[in-house]
């Protein structure tokens, strides 16, 4: 009896001393004067250097701009390109780029736990800025994703009319998840799926790789696959660079109509001039504003509804959803089989967290439910993306003169090079004489 | 034409306007500071994802070895398996597969432990070990030095027991019972 009280006192004593030093074993105390090591620390990239990007990134855009729109120079762009590479691709190794920014505002936006960096607001609004006024000049020479892209180009081939318009809808789909992702903050796709971000750190998964490797031979022939194709924050540049206030032109003075530039962009965005066609049947017309008043709503409507009946499969995303799953399937299991299951990671990180499995199962289903919004709202935004699109075809076009189509433009200059018409500051000033005179 | 200018300018206009009520509406949340990704080491469960889920090879977790924490053991259950019989440095009773800790005599009894980072691969075994026979005094953090800071981890998407956080860039460490500053223990 008496060892029993001696053994509860020790156990005790053991407990207390636990709870007041926190170690088990006390740090000695040196009697040969050893100095223990400092902790090796860390520290961060500084701060000042993330500012120090935001100002490069404003220069570069300023030179793209200023070469494009006033200095008409490939070359120079070229050398931009080079230049942005090498910086924001090589040196600052891909993150956070405009393009991924796009989920960090998103997420900012919806979750109000998440604080944006200024750096990052900075990275998604100035290029929008700069497009609103001298066009896609992000794309020329500042993009990294474009750069490396750009300086591969080698024997680009036209892709059929028909394949363009389909291949269009990607970015659409690519735009819609990666936000629809960020809101619910599941993941960031676009940073998780950029196929160059691997070449730019030399290190990465080997299917990235692969990605990446495809991505860079296609592009090889179809110019800037990426960037066409896929490019989620290039379709909302595509969409300002519509309205913006100048643009890059590939005749300084007036088109002679030579047709050098027809074939000069590699990236099919120069705009042949097309003939007056107005329709004059007025039934047609009728007819073809009645479908499209039918057709938008109705694909709006299928989208949406599709979108939510899917509901199950975009939450697969979220970590949480696939957690509740493989729990799920982990509790069915031991259901089945009696004897002993191999360790399952998931399943024992999940065990140690403290959470109970109810509480994951309706934090789960409680985002299954937001999901069906989400699904919605992506395919509505979808099916009126493809009606746009649709009602694009039937538009009336009118045009002169070769011009760069201010959406899909990334104003890298090769048909200006294309064009005779140079100005040289003598020529500029005798036009500006013979302007006078008329 | 007169008319396709003024509808351009505008939507031009509304466009502006539009960005501009984004970024005041973004700046209301904002935060002067970067951020960085940690492990709280409190969460941390030792699974081992850390060595292949970086997108870097090796990974840029490593252990730290916080001496103020250190028993200075003998017997160090970070650094022997726990079959061991002779308490020396060979191969076959290290717990580390790559030998990137090293241990020193410093006076009887005591033997100091030192972190060979070039070595670490952040699988972690040193840390359970530590965890379950000594002070916890290994743990695994991010090195900031060698991570890129991806915008999204790929560890934190893998990583089974959530512990991947955003970390303000000027309080970069989430220690265990340990602040990071100073020889101040949280129990």
């Amino acid at each position: 009896m008496n060892k029993l009280f001696i053994y509860i006192f020790l156990l005790l004593n053991l407990v207390l001393l636990n709870s007041v030093s926190g170690q088990r074993f006390p740090k000695p105390e040196f009697e040969k004067g050893h100095t223990q090591p400092e902790l090796h620390q860390s520290p961060p990239r500084m701060l000042v250097l993330e500012y120090v990007d935001v100002i490069v990134l404003i220069v570069a855009l300023s030179i793209a701009s200023y070469l494009i729109i006033k200095k008409r120079s490939r070359r120079g762009i070229f050398w931009l390109s080079v230049f942005s590479l090498l910086y924001f691709g090589f040196y600052r190794e891909g993150c956070v780029c405009s393009i991924g920014a796009i989920q960090n505002v998103t997420l900012a936006l919806f979750n109000p736990n998440y604080n944006i960096p200024i750096t990052t607001i900075l990275f998604f609004i100035l290029p929008l800025i700069y497009t609103l006024f001298y066009g896609r000049t992000f794309c020329s020479g500042v993009c990294p994703l474009g750069a490396i892209q750009d300086l591969i180009v080698f024997k680009p081939i036209e892709l059929k009319k028909w394949t363009q318009a389909v291949l269009r809808i990607i970015p659409y789909i690519y735009l819609s998840l990666s936000v629809l992702y960020a809101a619910t903050a599941s993941d960031f796709i676009i940073c998780k799926y950029d196929p160059f971000v691997g070449f730019f750190r030399l290190d990465a998964k080997f299917y990235m790789f692969l990605l990446g490797g495809g991505f860079l031979i296609s592009g090889m022939f179809i110019a800037r696959p990426y960037c066409r194709f896929f490019c989620p924050y290039g379709l909302i540049l595509n969409w300002l660079s519509r309205f913006s206030k100048y643009h890059m032109q590939i005749t300084p003075t007036t088109c002679i109509q030579c047709r050098l530039c027809e074939n000069s962009c590699p990236f099919d965005a120069i705009d042949k001039p097309e003939e007056l066609n107005i329709q004059t049947d007025k039934i047609v017309l009728i007819r073809k504003y009645l479908l499209l008043i039918l057709i938008i709503p109705s694909l709006i409507f299928i989208g949406g509804y599709t979108g939510r009946q899917m509901n199950n499969v975009l939450a697969k995303v979220n970590p949480t959803v696939q957690l509740a799953e493989e729990i799920f399937r982990y509790n069915i299991k031991i259901k089945n089989q009696k004897n002993k299951l191999p360790e399952n990671i998931e399943v024992e990180g999940f065990k140690a967290s403290g959470k109970t499995e109810k509480q994951l199962f309706t934090e789960a289903s409680v985002i299954i439910e937001k999901f069906k919004t989400g699904g919605m709202l992506v395919g509505g935004f979808l099916g009126l993306a493809i009606g746009l699109m649709l009602a694009n075809l039937s538009v009336y076009k009118y045009r002169k003169n070769y011009t760069p189509n201010k959406g899909e433009c990334f104003s890298c200059g090769r048909c200006i090079n294309f064009c005779p018409i140079k100005i040289e500051n003598n020529i500029k000033i005798i036009i500006k004489k013979y302007e006078a005179t008329q | 034409m007169e008319r396709r200018e003024f509808v351009n300018k505008g939507i031009r206009l509304s466009l502006l306007l539009s960005l501009a009520g984004l970024t005041g509406s973004l700046l209301q949340n904002t935060f002067s500071d970067d951020y960085v990704w940690q492990i709280d080491a409190n969460k941390c469960t030792q699974c081992g994802r850390c060595v292949t889920s970086c997108i870097l090879t090796p990974s840029a977790v490593k252990v730290v070895h916080i001496h103020d924490m250190c028993g200075y053991c003998d017997l160090c259950g970070g650094y022997f398996k726990p079959e061991t019989k002779n308490l020396t440095t060979g191969a076959e009773n290290q717990l580390c597969p790559t030998n990137a800790i090293t241990r020193t005599y410093i006076e009887d009894p005591f033997f100091e432990y030192n972190i060979n980072e070039d070595l670490c691969i952040g699988c972690g075994k040193c840390v359970a070990g530590c965890d379950a026979f000594g002070n916890g005094s290994l743990q695994l953090q991010v090195r900031h030095e060698i991570c890129v800071n991806c915008n999204q981890c790929a560890i934190a998407t893998d990583c089974p027991a959530d512990a991947f956080k955003r970390v303000p860039a000027n309080k970069p460490n989430l220690f265990k019972g340990f602040s990071g500053e100073g020889a101040d223990f949280k129990t």
